[in-house]
């Protein structure tokens, strides 16, 4: 099967610019710092890492709304120039124009790709408001008169309008209330086995990504550094950040909590602009040895591939 | 309402219930504003003097009295004096017997010219510019903000003063230099809105859409700005309606016998002692038209944010 | 720091080119006749027209004009009027004293009036007070200096007439006491009154932004006297906006004092300026625009470098 998607060593830096007329740059934040993966074709692969390691970085990178600063991504049978990629944002009241009617903000794809005439366009926002839930006698209203849930479900529509085949998710439901999120999560389930799409989905909330996710990476700092398929991730992690990330989750899940050690992290996320040399995670492991600030570990394996030096299930 | 109401009953049952139009934020902003006393009764008193300007030569027709005409002998006592308000003259006569009421019709003409004709230039030049450098940003933007900074400290008057000093005194001019001064407040409140509402998500999802920057701009970002660019356009008016008064009554705006409220009042202070209705009508209209202006400019800025600081408090 | 003062002063500097560029241009681009029939109003004799074009050197390359304007700007050369043929620097200097005496009166009456108006309408907010103070302040916005102007002389004259205040002309203090503060009440009650609104606008709104703040929350439940809360905690914080703006309008102020010296016929710069575009006296309003132009620029500056001192998060870069 080849990849619908791959993702070849890309880099994405901001420059940090100073100064009033003349700005010179005085350093760069290294959001996307050299990673590799693939996406298969109709499979959901989950990303998770705290805040600020570059997950939605990585997803604009992806969805072609940031230029890669090195690297390349490589789209199989995926023309973005069509739409067939497509973006659900994470805040469902940010990401609708508050002063357009929500009919006009589902078309906008359509509008904008030239696609069918006006009529047809109105009969395709009702088709979809009705696939994704919502009464399609309500396009003329606006997205402040819809609920969190309602609205994310606009956002939904509006992705699916040109029949996209992968649908990159930002924190789709981290914004919404937890009886809503799972709602929306089943609608995007649906739709996913129904019209055959393609997922990848970032969250940092890990029961959520492993309920939807076929297969996860885990990112630290910019960089990916573990991904496995989500059942083996979950069961038997590799990577000492993997375990602290689910040893800190179990501590609300009594059934993850009885099987491990808790494993807590320390000390603060280094800053990306100044990041770590070799490993990034050396400074806050318990396992780290002095080869880890010595030397970069690459993310080495077959369908479990772990970036850690002594990878290993830690009990 | 009744639509809305009988809509939520009918939820997922298309084709049943009629389209529903929800109350966008514009209806939603009149509905509050037509709350607002202190703002509708503004409104109406503008509307009367827009239709008394508009049907001056109504009047003028009516009382037999032309703008410029001069009536030494049923204007003026035998001393030469101007007569009072009475059956012949509604407010009397000016110093040359001319008829004050149709002079001050002919006068809001003027008032009412200066200040819409720059205002609408100064918004529609303001706000293009605005946007563009506010979405654009970069060296152009930070020149073009700094220039603006320095033409909003010179004081109107000190520059209009050179001008006409340089140029020739006229309503064009006049209109020109007004208009020049509120496009700088006008870009400069639009380019710090387009900043704000940059970084919001849905312009991001435009993005993500292949939508065009132009697009953008117009379908996206416009809707938002008609709300401050409205309460500061409603705020401009009435400065210029000021500023053709104060320059006329400096000698340095509209030509003397054109009737001019600013040019009545310069008049009238050689003689409000015998006649001060020479000097009480022109003033009353000024300040009448101008509190009005601003009244409904404060209640529209109310209207349409709710939760802005207010003059004047309602009940 | 410095550098932040040295680049603002260069900043200046450029405005200040520009400005005079900006009037030389205005006043002397286009061929020679034209611009001396321009300089001489429409109605002079063909020989004053001569006269202007010879002793101005009108026929020399726009360059070569341009380069004796900045030079002779320069060395504080304003030139001589065309009127009075007294030179430009000394009718401007027998003007300053009426103008000066303006603007510091008035600014000393907007400031008290405003901000104690602004403090009242704050310790009480929404009560009738504050009502009736804010719908003054709205007809004083929308108030034409002008016309309050003519109002202050029909009430003084009419009204009045035993307070013994009357209109212009300008009497130095130290001839007459009396007499300056005669003439100078109402221009200042003029120039104050819109300014003052402004003030009762911001002060009211900065305080009630201040005294919403946790701090002032804390120092009300450590049980301070609400008068120390008001005035301790809460003025101060609210009154750097205050001293921003004032910065501000003390430079945009100029254009309030032309009207407000022409209504009252004191015989200040504004009057100077005005009375010199009607009689078309070309040097006295080059000389006036670069100075009004200067005085602006540089209180922008000092606005700036206090600002930063009022408010550390304001980085000088
Ligand atoms: N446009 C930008 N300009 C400069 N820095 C940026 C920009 N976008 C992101 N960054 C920085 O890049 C880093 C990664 O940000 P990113 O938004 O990708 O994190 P994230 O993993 O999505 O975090 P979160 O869970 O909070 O959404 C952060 O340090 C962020 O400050
Ligand atoms: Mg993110």
């Amino acid at each position: 099967m080849t990849a619908l998607l791959r993702v070849n060593d890309v880099r994405k830096y901001f420059p940090i610019k100073e100064g009033l007329l003349i700005r010179r740059e005085v350093g760069r934040v290294h959001a996307v710092d050299g990673v590799t993966l693939e996406v298969q074709p109709g499979e959901t692969l989950g990303i998770v890492g705290e805040s600020g390691c570059g997950k939605s970085t990585l997803a604009r990178c992806i969805a072609g709304l940031h230029e890669v600063t090195s690297g390349s991504i490589e789209y199989h049978g995926l023309d973005r120039s069509r739409g067939q990629i497509q973006m659900i944002f994470q805040d469902p009241y940010g990401s609708l124009n508050p002063r357009r009617r929500v009919g006009s903000i589902i078309a906008d794809p359509l509008v904008i790709h030239r696609s069918g005439t006006p009529a047809e366009r109105r009969n395709r926002v009702r088709e979809l408001m009705e696939l994704v839930g919502l009464n399609p006698e309500h396009y003329n209203r606006f997205p402040a008169e819809f609920s969190g849930g309602q609205r994310q479900r606009i956002g939904i529509a509006r992705a699916l309008a040109l029949r996209p085949r992968l649908i990159v998710c930002d924190e789709p439901v981290s914004a919404l209330d937890v009886s809503i999120q799972a709602q929306v999560i089943n609608l995007l389930k649906d739709l996913q086995s129904e019209l055959g799409l393609t997922y990848v989905f970032i969250a940092h909330d890990l029961s959520v990504v492993r309920y939807v996710s076929d297969r996860v990476a885990v990112m630290y700092l910019g960089k990916v550094v573990e991904i496995a398929p989500a059942e083996q991730l979950y069961r038997s992690p590799q990577h000492p950040y993997t375990n602290a990330l689910l040893s800190a989750a179990s501590v609300a899940d009594p059934d993850l909590a009885a099987k491990r050690e808790r494993i807590l992290l320390t000390g603060d996320v280094p800053s990306p602009i100044l990041p770590p040399p070799a490993c990034r995670f050396h400074p806050r492991c318990p396992k780290a040895a002095p080869r880890c600030s010595a030397e970069e570990p690459l993310l080495l394996g077959e369908d479990h591939r772990t970036a850690c030096h002594y990878p290993g299930v830690m009990i | 309402m009744s639509l809305i109401e009988a809509s939520s009953e009918a939820e997922h049952t298309p084709g049943i219930t009629p389209a529903v139009r929800g109350k966008g934020p514009w209806q939603l902003a009149w509905e509050r504003l037509q709350r607002d006393r202190a703002a509708m009764v503004s409104l109406a008193v503008i509307c009367v003097i827009v239709l008394l300007a508009v049907f001056a030569p109504v009047f003028a027709a009516v009382t037999g009295h032309g703008p410029q005409d001069q009536f030494p002998e049923t204007g003026l006592t035998p001393e030469g004096l101007p007569v009072g308000p009475g059956s012949g003259f509604w407010l009397g006569a000016d110093s040359l017997g001319r008829d004050l009421f149709v002079r001050l019709l002919y006068g809001a003409r003027v008032s009412l010219l200066v200040g819409v004709l720059s205002t609408l230039l100064a918004t529609v030049f303001g706000v293009v510019t605005g946007m563009l450098a506010g979405f654009y940003g970069g060296w152009v933007d930070g020149v073009l903000a700094r220039l603006l900074d320095v033409v909003l400290s010179f004081p109107y008057l000190l520059v209009a003063i050179v001008l006409v000093a340089a140029l020739g005194a006229g309503v064009p001019l006049m209109i020109l230099v007004i208009a020049f001064f509120s496009f700088a407040a006008m870009a400069r409140v639009v380019r710090g809105q387009t900043m704000a509402y940059k970084e919001r998500e849905f312009v991001e999802a435009a993005r993500s859409l292949g939508a065009s920057k132009l697009r953008t701009m117009f379908v996206d970002l416009l809707p938002n700005l008609v709300a401050p660019v409205t309460v500061l356009a409603s705020l401009l008016i009435p400065t210029a309606i000021v500023f053709e008064a104060t320059l006329s009554f400096l000698g340095l705006g509209v030509d003397p016998r054109t009737p001019s409220w600013g040019a009545i009042l310069a008049d009238s202070t050689d003689y409000y002692r015998v006649a001060p209705g020479l000097l009480i009508f022109p003033a009353l209209l000024l300040l009448i038209t101008t509190l009005a202006f601003n009244l409904l400019g404060d209640g529209i800025r109310d209207a349409l944010d709710p939760r802005s600081d207010r003059l004047l408090s309602r009940k | 720091m410095w550098r932040f003062v040295i680049r603002r002063a260069l900043f200046g500097l450029l405005v200040l080119w520009l400005v005079a560029t900006t009037v030389f241009l205005l006043f002397f681009a286009g061929p020679a006749d034209s611009v001396a029939r321009r300089l001489a109003g429409p109605r002079a004799p063909q020989e004053v027209v001569n006269q202007i074009r010879d002793t101005l050197g009108l026929d020399r390359p726009l360059t070569q004009q341009y380069l004796g304007f900045l030079n002779k700007l320069l060395h504080g050369d304003l030139g001589t009027s065309f009127i009075s043929q007294t030179p430009v620097s000394t009718l401007i200097m027998a003007s300053l004293p009426a103008t000066l005496w303006l603007v510091a009166g008035a600014a000393a009456l907007w400031l008290t009036a405003g901000v104690t108006g602004g403090v009242i309408c704050a310790t009480a907010p929404r009560s009738l007070r504050d009502r009736l103070i804010t719908v003054t302040v709205l007809a004083g916005i929308s108030l034409p200096t002008f016309v309050l102007g003519i109002f202050m002389i029909f009430l003084a004259l009419s009204v009045f007439p035993w307070l013994g205040l009357a209109p212009g002309p300008y009497i130095p203090p130290l001839e007459d006491i009396r007499g300056f503060f005669q003439v100078m009440i109402m221009p200042w009650i003029t120039l104050a009154v819109v300014q003052a609104a402004v003030y009762v606008r911001l002060t009211r709104g900065s305080m009630l932004d201040t005294l919403g703040e946790d701090y002032i929350r804390t120092a009300r439940a450590k049980g301070a006297p609400e008068h120390r809360v008001t005035y301790r905690h809460g003025l101060r914080a609210a009154l750097t906006p205050v001293v921003t703006q004032f910065g501000v309008d003390i430079g945009a102020l100029l254009g309030g004092v032309v009207v407000t010296e022409s209504v009252f016929g004191l015989q200040g710069l504004g009057q100077l300026m005005i009375r010199s575009v009607r009689d078309g006296d070309l040097p006295v309003i080059i000389g006036a625009a670069v100075l009004a132009a200067a005085f602006i620029v540089v209180a922008n500056i000092l606005v700036d470098i206090a600002y930063s001192f009022l408010d550390p998060r304001v980085r000088l870069t």
